[in-house]
């Protein structure tokens, strides 16, 4: 075994309220600058939608992630030699208007008008040529129009389902929407960094946060295309990709990564994951709906003294392995099995998990409304979203997966029900634990870690030993090939 | 005398100024070290350009090394007929592409504000550089015919007389004037290469091919116990 450690997250999207706030602490601290105008390291999309950049989900037209050929994992893009054969041009890369055009608005102009009969207007200017233009796009331009026909109509996994769960979806009284939060999900198995010509692009083994090195970057522009989730950025002022860093300087320093601290909703938690790392392609290579197990399997009990031995062997400080026993992501992905990966069926093997929105979920599978639970109001059948859709999201199509947590989600909030009101009887209590497979301890631990940390138990971030690394005695760019960017010279073009 | 600066001297100093801003810029500025990409700004027009452009301007380079570095057999190659003529004919016709994928690739920087906005001052000068080499090569093909002969009893002895440290400029002042203006910008073209986006060229990245997917990069050492 080959065990290694992963700063990885959980997004409640329960209890996502779509405030942007994640998005504007990460724009203010890394992205605030000329040709990163357009890029949203973190970004909160309305679903269903057609998200940022529009249609990111859609891989056939993007070309993103892994496909299996044969007993092969290939980038979907081309292999390495059809990847270097796309250098000239590459043809899946999106371009600013998948994303926005950036702009402002000539203020001084409100000032500056002469006297006459009209209001002056401030007009709206480019930022990347500064002329005036019209805008048509813009941040969060669907935030919260879902059920429009131009935006949840086009959402590529609202396409895939059936006529009548595309009526229902869109049936005046029935629509429905949630916010899905999305950062770089730091996966095992990086699709951005196999697709880098230049090898800028690496994995941090102590932590495994996915990082470019800026003096390496050479602008291929392979990874914007080869990422599935459009987690990298191509910076049209520096030439340069970039991505998010989960704030790993903030981390360094014992901080939570700005979105996680400033997240007024509380939906994000942090913590280490251990894992396997030569089970890295096997994983990689099961079917669509085993995937969300399969990496699950992959994630090992930190509290298993024979993993423990061999973590010790993989050189892991016994520091990680404790904050791994106290990671509230191992409790949610492994131990209450409530959270799933984004998109699974891209085979990056992502490493941030998401608790899929509660309600309301429509309980339609194949044309047949479906009883998961006894009547209640938290049921399946009261609920909104289809199955299928949610299933597209997070299992790779495995409705098994999202009933499963389901069934969990549920039994906390009747156990809550019970506890606080008390109208529902032992029976009913016990049927719902039953179907979720937790005890009683179990659900109230979720409801805790739901309702009532603080943030130490919320955002568990493990010592990253700087003191330790090898660039204490040399030259940390030597070494480490560079930090993420601008640790020493401003990141801007001289030449 | 100024032959001799022309022919003599200044493909040295372009030389010079390669390497030693080239390494400067690479030792202390690694981070500018790219061709700065456009595509994201406007990709359609750029795909015909860039591609006919990088395949066949490799081509015609390609053969001009070739005849400079091996003359005898470049010449034997010409020997027959219609092995040269084979030549002539697909020089011209790559020399035509060029400069057509190189218009379209100038024209989208003039109309479109976007690129614009993102190409520099160096970037005009390399465009008009590149252009003129282009434009005077086409014409030399087409007018002063069978270029891939003469070349190697004219412009290759010239070259390898630099290349010696011996330079023999009467190999150049008995040619045409376009053909000498073609080679000074050709070293104009050496001159430039660090200041500009041509820095790119030495950077294929062709070490990608032998790389596993996966990169992991530790900053402790791994199994220190």
């Amino acid at each position: 075994m080959d065990i290694r450690a992963q700063v990885s997250s959980v997004f409640h999207l329960d209890k996502c309220i779509g405030c942007h706030t994640c998005s504007i602490a990460c724009k203010n601290l890394w992205t605030d600058r000329r040709g990163n105008e357009y890029m949203w390291w973190n970004n909160v999309e309305t679903k269903p939608g057609t998200g940022y950049p529009t249609q990111w989900e859609d891989q056939d037209k993007y070309q993103g992630g892994w496909e299996r050929v044969g007993s092969q994992l290939r980038l979907k893009q081309g292999g390495k030699a059809g990847t270097l054969g796309k250098i000239f041009h590459n043809p899946n890369l999106p371009t600013i208007d998948d994303y926005y055009e950036p702009f402002t608005y000539k203020y001084e102009d409100l000032t500056n008008a002469p006297a006459g009969k009209d209001q002056p207007t401030a007009r709206p200017v480019s930022m990347i040529s500064g002329k005036p233009m019209k805008i048509e796009a813009g941040p969060n331009w669907d935030d919260d129009l879902s059920g429009s026909n131009i935006y949840a109509a086009n959402d590529p996994g609202v396409i895939q389902l059936s006529e009548e769960e595309q009526q229902q979806l869109f049936a005046i009284e029935k629509m429905v929407m949630f916010h899905l939060p999305r950062i770089c999900n730091h996966c095992m198995n990086a699709a951005c960094v196999a697709s880098c010509p230049s090898g800028a692009i690496y994995k941090r083994g102590e932590d495994g946060i996915v990082l470019i090195n800026q003096d390496k970057c050479r602008g291929w522009r392979m990874c914007v295309s080869a990422c599935p989730y459009k987690k990298t950025y191509y910076g049209w002022s520096s030439g340069k990709s970039e991505k998010c860093i989960l704030c790993y300087p903030r981390q360094e320093a014992g901080e939570a990564p700005g979105c996680f601290h400033s997240c007024v909703g509380r939906i994000r938690y942090l913590g280490v994951l251990l894992y396997d790392a030569d089970k890295i392609e096997e994983t990689a290579m099961k079917a669509d709906g085993e995937l969300p197990a399969a990496q699950r399997e992959m994630i090992l009990d930190p509290f298993d003294p024979q993993v423990i031995a061999e973590a010790r062997q993989s050189g892991l400080a016994d520091q990680v392995i404790e904050a791994a026993q106290n990671s509230p992501v191992y409790k949610f992905v492994k131990e209450w099995g409530i959270a799933l990966p984004l998109h699974p069926e891209f085979r990056t093997l992502p490493m941030l998990f998401y608790v899929p929105p509660l309600l309301p979920v429509l309980s339609v599978e194949n044309n047949g409304t479906q009883k998961i639970s006894d009547d209640f109001f938290t049921s399946l059948e009261q609920a909104r979203l289809p199955l299928m859709y949610l299933a597209g999201l997070f299992a790779g199509g495995n409705q098994d997966e999202i009933k499963a947590v389901y069934r969990r989600l549920i039994a906390v909030r009747m156990q809550r029900r019970a506890e606080s009101v008390g109208d529902l009887s032992e029976e009913e209590l016990r049927t719902a634990r039953e179907l979720a497979g937790l005890d009683n301890e179990a659900l109230d631990a979720i409801y805790r870690m739901t309702s009532l940390t603080r943030i130490k138990e919320r955002i568990v971030i493990p010592p990253m030993l700087r003191e330790q690394a090898i660039e204490a005695g040399m030259d940390p760019e030597e070494y480490k090939q560079g930090m993420g960017f601008g640790s020493r010279k401003a990141p801007k073009r001289r030449w | 005398m100024v032959d001799m600066f022309l022919f003599g001297v200044f493909p040295y100093m372009a030389l010079v100024l390669a390497i030693g801003v080239g390494i400067y810029r690479y030792g202390f500025d690694r981070y500018s070290w790219s061709s700065q990409s456009s595509q994201f700004l406007e990709s359609k027009a750029l795909f015909w350009g860039s591609i006919p452009w990088h395949y066949t301007i490799l081509l015609i380079l390609l053969a001009h090394l070739l005849a400079f570095l091996f003359p005898a057999s470049w010449g034997a190659l010409l020997g027959a007929p219609a092995r040269l003529i084979f030549l002539e004919i697909s020089g011209i016709a790559l020399g035509l592409t060029t400069l057509i994928a190189l218009a379209i690739l100038i024209f989208r920087r003039i109309g479109n504000d976007r690129i614009s906005a993102v190409t520099s001052k160096v970037d005009w000068l390399l465009f008009a550089s590149l252009l003129l080499q282009v434009a005077t090569g086409v014409y030399i093909a087409i007018s002063l015919r069978w270029g891939g002969a003469w070349y190697v009893h004219t412009v290759s002895p010239w070259l390898w007389s630099l290349v010696k440290l011996n330079p023999q400029i009467g190999y150049l002042t008995s040619l045409p004037g376009i053909v000498q203006l073609h080679a000074v910008n050709a070293f104009f073209l050496v001159a430039i290469f660090p200041f500009s986006r041509l820095v790119h060229v030495v950077s294929v990245p062709l070490s990608y091919l032998g790389r596993p997917y996966q990169v992991v990069i530790w900053y402790r050492q791994r199994r220190s116990s």
